[in-house]
């Protein structure tokens, strides 16, 4: 095949045909579905088209925390049912809480409930003073790691459906090593939007309003046992200004929202403005049921992520299921938050530690920028070859736009993604690429100089150069694989397409140029040679 | 034929005490500059160190002394402003200060600048945030990335030559490496990860120019033209000076062209490359081949293919 010149042209001309079927539905839209739907596509980075890159922190000690004080509320509340009076109660670690008990044999009683009534808690006796005994309840190891994992994996799928259902084309959502959550959205305009849906917990909970304790006195400090404050935050519509009202509510979720069904945006009826409106599962609608029938005449706040959107007095019972939200919001915001209780809450917080975000006006004009200079780039090392090499330099130059065409559709078929760097290593592969020939052409130039025919001087040239120029670009391609294997963001474009143009360019050095001369002495000898 | 380079007999061994002495100088201000990189003292980009970088456009000139009192009072004194000059883009940068803490501020920054400069709107174009931990990530990424390919390549070039060569190959790229890091640090130029991206290049660049003297002193010793490894060094380096020459022409006028019309993010990056490419083909004619010869002495005993 190598020395047979029909076997190099087929070989040659089926790459060409190939890599145009390949490359142009990256270059353009117009071409028939059939064809486009059946083909890879170059996909462009983030910095060329805009959008948001997020790295996000899963905070898995709160995830494991949190659960650990749902079961310490649980077990408050247990004691409580058994009369077993309990003193205080404290964190204990990760995943852990303890239980102060006033003398006597309150402690050992409270071990033997909780022991009965908490199977997935190992439970201790602490230590026992004169002045009362400590119970030591702790997550089993098996439920912490279950939580870790959990947290991670479910991140991803949550996020994944609140992006899905804000529309966003090939969002890329990936965990990355134990605890952390990349999220790419390309294209995305309003990065602050899409900031805030990744990043809400959207942990849902209906809270009695404890109408009975002052706000005053509890922002003092002096809460009651089993209260808390939290802010409502209202908007005045007319003015824009944000306002926080502190609300004493109880600390005991009634219902959370891991049992809505379906959560939509609606606009006017009694609430007036944009509301959210909820279905519960059944589970969920027996407890609404139950709840709202209980505490009729009483204010029940939504509190979403520890803050409350509304309060309102429960009027009469609500039995099948359905809830409003309201709340000073707009449009947008009434859809995102509907967005986020559909696809449920996040299992453990998260929290941005890197956030790269791109305007559409920059990529565009980052594009502009890169393909001008990657066209000039190759004009110039084009012209200076056919200028210095002559007719050689045109047989180079020919090369290098099969370089260019193999490279761009190389990418194609990979889907890589091409970047700024990514552009800047297409210039340095083009600068590289003539790298091979000047080597040969050197080569037979010296060849000539030797007094050598002008065949043999091409034949000994390209056999002289071949291991030098196998050497020089493994060199380069090693150093190419290894940015691509280790390297982050920019690094990988850059190694990206520096790697396979420098892959390309030994067959094109090579075989390409090689068959020009083989053809043009086929005949008969070549007795000149513009080099 | 049009030659740049004709026959040329110049004797590069005999200038090495020169080279020795101005590679010295670039090395040892490069040592400076790394050590200076860990001790904090460079400029390193907020990709690497961590903190946040802001690029707005506005739709009218701006004051820049306004901005900066603005954001002194909000208690971001130590930003860094650059303006570009005559597109009303403003680059704003802030570090975090030393603490671990993963604090991201971009948005109050902009929405105090929306909110007291009403008169001036901007568009946000690019924003960056990063936390210091993911910062210190990247650069231990970046420097596993940059030993593993070292000892790659020597052992490529073990295998391929010798051992000695190997080295000699490797030393040129640290020497190439540390003198640009050298230079950056002296200009205070902004390191970032495209920057370590530009050291990595031109370590392959190098090489590839250094593998070109190194196998015609192989075929040069095989051929027996000249008595001492010197000898055969000059006269292998001025053989291939005109390809050197001529290749590095070709990638600088393509660098050249990225610096010129990449656009600023593209800058540094496009200046590293460029004041690599010319140390890169300085190190491989003046400093990888006499530490061969240093190392190996004058023997031609030959070395395999």
């Amino acid at each position: 095949m190598w020395k047979s010149i029909t076997g190099r042209f087929t070989l040659i001309a089926v790459l060409t045909v190939v890599s145009i079927i390949v490359l142009v539905p990256s270059l353009t839209d117009q071409v028939p579905a059939g064809w486009k739907d059946r083909v890879p596509k170059i996909n462009l980075g983030l910095d060329l088209q805009g959008g948001v890159f997020l790295r996000l922190a899963v905070e898995i000690d709160k995830a494991i925390e949190n659960t650990a004080m749902r079961y310490a509320d649980d077990a408050r509340a247990a004691c409580r049912e058994k009369a077993l009076p309990v003193l205080a109660f404290q964190k204990a670690g990760v995943g852990g809480f303890s239980l102060r008990f006033p003398p006597g044999d309150f402690a050992s009683r409270a071990q033997t409930t909780l022991k009965e009534e908490f199977p997935s808690l190992e439970v201790s006796l602490g230590e026992v003073k004169p002045d009362g005994a400590t119970v030591i309840a702790r997550m089993k190891p098996a439920e912490i790691q279950a939580i870790r994992t959990n947290a991670v994996v479910q991140g991803v799928e949550t996020i994944r459906n609140r992006i899905d259902q804000f529309g966003v084309r090939e969002p890329q959502i990936v965990a990355e090593g134990e605890d952390r959550i990349v999220v790419q959205l390309p294209g995305v305009k309003d990065q602050q939007r899409a900031i805030e849906l990744v990043g809400k917990t959207a942990l849902l909970e209906f809270k009695l309003v404890d109408e009975g304790a002052s706000v005053e006195e509890a922002l003092k400090g002096n809460v009651p046992e089993d209260d808390q404050i939290l802010y409502q935050k209202s908007v005045d519509p007319s003015s824009g200004r944000a306002t926080k009202t502190p609300m004493v509510v109880k600390k005991r979720a009634l219902l959370t929202g891991d049992t809505i069904k379906t959560a939509k945006v609606n606009f006017g009826g009694q609430a007036g403005g944009a509301h959210v409106s909820l279905s519960f599962d059944t589970r969920g609608a027996k407890v609404f049921d139950r709840v709202t029938a209980e505490n009729v005449k009483r204010r029940l706040a939504i509190v979403l992520d520890d803050t409350i959107y509304s309060a309102p007095v429960i009027q009469e019972r609500i039995s099948g299921g359905e809830a409003q939200i309201t709340g000073s919001f707009t449009p947008d915001e009434a859809s995102d938050l509907a967005i986020v209780l559909r696809a449920g809450s996040l299992p453990a917080p998260v929290k941005v530690i890197q956030n790269v975000s791109i305007g559409p006006s920059l990529g565009l004009d980052s594009i502009k920028k890169g393909v001008r200079a990657a066209l000039i780039g190759a004009v110039l090392v084009v012209g200076f070859m056919a200028f210095y090499y002559r007719f050689a330099g045109m047989v180079a130059d020919f090369a290098l736009v099969f370089n260019i065409l193999f490279l761009l559709s190389g990418m194609a078929a990979f889907s890589a993604t091409l970047t700024l760097p990514g552009i800047a290593g297409i210039i340095l592969a083009i600068g590289m690429a003539v790298d091979s020939n000047v080597l040969i052409f050197e080569r037979i130039r010296e060849e000539i100089r030797a007094k050598k025919s002008v065949r043999a001087a091409i034949d000994a040239g390209y056999d002289k150069a071949f291991w030098t120029v196998v050497d020089s670009h493994v060199t380069t391609l090693i150093t190419a694989v290894i940015l691509f294997q280790f390297g982050t963001g920019p690094i990988k474009g850059f190694a990206v397409t520096l790697s396979m143009g420098v892959a390309i360019n030994l067959f094109t050095a090579l075989v390409c140029t090689k068959i020009v001369f083989d053809y043009l002495n086929a005949k008969k000898p070549m007795q000149a040679l513009s080099i | 034929m049009i030659e740049l380079v004709k026959n040329t007999k110049i004797d590069f061994m005999g200038l090495k005490k020169y080279a020795f002495s101005l590679s010295t100088i670039l090395v040892i201000l490069g040592i400076v500059g790394t050590v200076q990189i860990y001790r904090g003292g460079a400029n390193l980009g907020i990709d690497l160190a961590g903190g946040t970088s802001i690029q707005l456009k506005f739709q009218k000139p701006f004051s820049m002394d306004e901005i900066r009192s603005l954001l002194a009072k909000a208690g971001h004194g130590e930003a860094t402003l650059q303006e570009v000059s005559g597109e009303n883009i403003l680059m704003l940068k802030l570090r975090t200060s030393g603490q671990q803490e993963e604090k991201l501020v971009a948005d109050s920054v902009v929405n105090l600048l929306r909110q007291s400069l009403p008169g001036n709107p901007f568009v946000v174009e690019s924003v960056s945030e990063i936390g210091p931990a993911i910062g210190h990530k990247l650069r231990r990424d970046a420097e596993l990335a940059m030993l593993i390919s070292a000892l790659a390549i020597i052992i490529y070039l073990a295998w391929r030559f010798e051992f000695k060569f190997g080295v000699a190959a490797a030393i040129a790229t640290f020497h190439d490496i540390f003198s640009i890091v050298g230079i950056f640090w002296v200009l205070g130029i902004e390191m970032d990860l495209l920057f370590i991206t530009a050291l990595l290049t031109i370590g392959g660049y190098s090489l590839t120019d250094t593998v070109v003297v190194f196998d015609r002193i192989r075929e040069n010793i095989r051929l027996r033209k000249l008595k001492t490894f010197s000898e055969t060094i000059n006269l292998s380096v001025n053989e291939v000076l005109s390809r050197t020459i001529i290749t590095s022409m070709t990638v600088f006028i393509a660098v050249v062209t990225l610096l010129v019309f990449g656009g600023i993010v593209l800058h540094n990056f496009a200046l590293a490359l460029a004041i690599g490419i010319v140390i890169g083909t300085y190190s491989s004619v003046f400093v990888a081949s006499p530490l061969v010869a240093l190392w190996r002495g004058e023997k031609m005993t030959e070395v395999k293919r």
